[in-house]
């Protein structure tokens, strides 16, 4: 077990063996995502008191879990990356802040589109838009703070320093900005206060939740691989590599 | 690699003499060489006062010179004002110190860089959090905030400052070394601002109208203790990243 973790915290040991399990990934995810939405879009049964845009939370649920998924994940990769100095787990940290970012996007988007039918406005102070909107800004910070350091290993070292923060505050986020939306709003409609969803419609629900994260991880492979390979283009075996492609 | 550096500077230091008495003299010659600089640099320390109420001053402008009006938004203007007024100081929270070396010193000490900055942050807080608290009051009877909430406003703020010092440093900490840190600086730490916010406006607004207000006290203080159990970690792991980059 330890020795297999070992190997993969080497790039070229992480290179090789991602390069087997990613088709699977890809495959579950365009399988599941397929499935579940043409599922949830044309079979489930519209829903008694929003009709047919609840259909949207088969994109906007799936969306909201990973932003928060990516974020406690960038969190733990930047640990470990502090803490044994494995290079392949700051990549991995370094790939999945946009990807998460642009799930916390599609998420807010999808629940403005949803709020138009809904609550008759394209954004409401709603208490999981507004915690939504401020993991946005956390995932900009990070991605940006990347981005300002010319040196790779600082740039690394900061990011995940503000990730490790970031999540500390998520959860203190969360339930202030809850706090703060009963004070001052009555309890308005929300997606979980509805009675427990049929079976019918929580089905697909899942098949795209798994899809998104089976997607999640293909993209973080592959994006990581394409991260070895750029960081670590000056090493033998990915000179050897690409001579062996030619 | 930062251990090895200092691994013999810290063996030198326990072989000197007691470690636990030399952080104190540490820590109050931190103290003391702060103030020292920030005193000397009145005109510096008075710029986030100013801004305050230059911020305080634009609303009335801007919105409506109503009183009833500008009564209702108070806590939380006043709020939002000192709490730019609190960010605008933390760039140079440490920037003349990395600029002449005394970052790199401070490193080199034997005696722990969690606790020295902790020192340097009190300081900052010192002079600007504890002022920026004492002032509120007067600029809420410009902004005729209900007599009765003046109290705990300038409490709410002097508890609020003191864990907006302490998140603002990670962030100082983390952009000292970047030539334009300033902007990057607020997207990193306004996000981390806002449990305090909602908690310190909650207070003045639960004042204002006459409801209990110690359990707001109560979680900024839970918020302060959090943050000061935290932050001095993540404060010098960040200097260590930004000296070394």
């Amino acid at each position: 077990m330890w020795a297999f973790i070992h190997k993969l915290g080497s790039p070229k040991w992480f290179y090789r063996i991602s390069a087997k399990l990613q088709p699977w990934f890809w495959v579950a995810a365009a399988g599941l995502i397929v499935t579940g939405s043409l599922w949830g879009l044309a079979f489930a049964p519209a829903d008694y008191q929003q009709g047919n845009s609840f259909r949207i939370l088969y994109v906007h649920v799936p969306a909201a879990f990973l932003a928060q998924s990516i974020f406690v994940s960038m969190a733990i990769a930047g640990l470990v990356y502090m803490v044994w100095k494995i290079k392949v787990a700051d990549m991995a940290a370094a790939v999945m802040a946009p990807l998460g970012a642009a799930m916390t996007f599609i998420s807010l988007f999808s629940g403005a589109v949803w709020g138009v039918p809904t609550w008759g406005t394209w954004w409401m102070w709603d208490a999981r838009l507004t915690s939504m909107l401020i993991l946005l800004f956390l995932y900009l910070g990070v991605i940006a703070l990347r981005g300002a350091f010319t040196s790779r290993d600082s740039a690394s070292r900061a990011a995940s320093v503000l990730a490790m923060v970031g999540v500390i505050n998520i959860p203190i986020i969360k339930y202030s900005v809850d706090w703060w939306y009963t004070l001052h709003q009555p309890a308005t409609f929300t997606i979980t206060s509805r009675p427990a969803m049929p079976t019918e419609m929580w089905l697909p629900l899942l098949l795209m939740v798994l899809g998104f994260y089976s997607f999640f991880i293909a993209l973080t492979l592959m994006r990581t691989r394409s991260e070895i390979l750029r960081r670590e283009s000056n090493k033998r075996w990915v000179r050897e590599l690409v001579e062996e492609g030619q | 690699m930062q251990v090895s550096d200092t691994a013999p500077v810290a063996s030198a230091g326990v072989a000197l003499g007691e470690p636990g008495g030399n952080l104190m003299v540490a820590i109050t010659a931190t103290l003391k060489r702060d103030l020292t600089l920030m005193l000397r640099r009145r005109g510096e320390m008075l710029n986030p006062l100013v801004f305050f109420a230059l911020v305080i001053t634009l609303f009335p402008i801007g919105i409506s010179p109503d009183p009833e009006l500008l009564a209702l938004i108070a806590p939380g203007l006043l709020w939002v004002a000192a709490l730019l007024a609190a960010l605008l100081s933390l760039d140079s929270l440490f920037r003349s110190d990395y600029d002449d070396g005394s970052l790199e010193q401070l490193m080199l000490a034997p005696q722990p860089l969690a606790a020295l900055s902790l020192a340097k942050v009190a300081v900052h807080w010192l002079l600007t959090g504890l002022p920026l608290a004492l002032m509120a009051p007067v600029l809420g009877i410009m902004l005729a905030l209900p007599a009765g909430s003046y109290l705990i406003l300038a409490l709410s703020l002097a508890l609020g400052t003191a864990s907006l010092s302490l998140i603002g440093a990670i962030g100082a900490a983390l952009t000292v070394g970047l030539a334009k840190g300033g902007v990057l600086l607020s997207l990193l730490v306004l996000p981390l601002y806002i449990p305090v916010l909602i908690f310190g406006t909650g207070a003045v607004q639960a004042a204002v109208f006459g409801d209990g207000v110690t359990a707001h006290l109560a979680i900024l203080g839970a918020l302060l203790a959090g943050a000061l159990i935290f932050a001095p970690w993540a404060i010098a792991a960040s200097l260590r990243i930004s000296i070394n980059g």
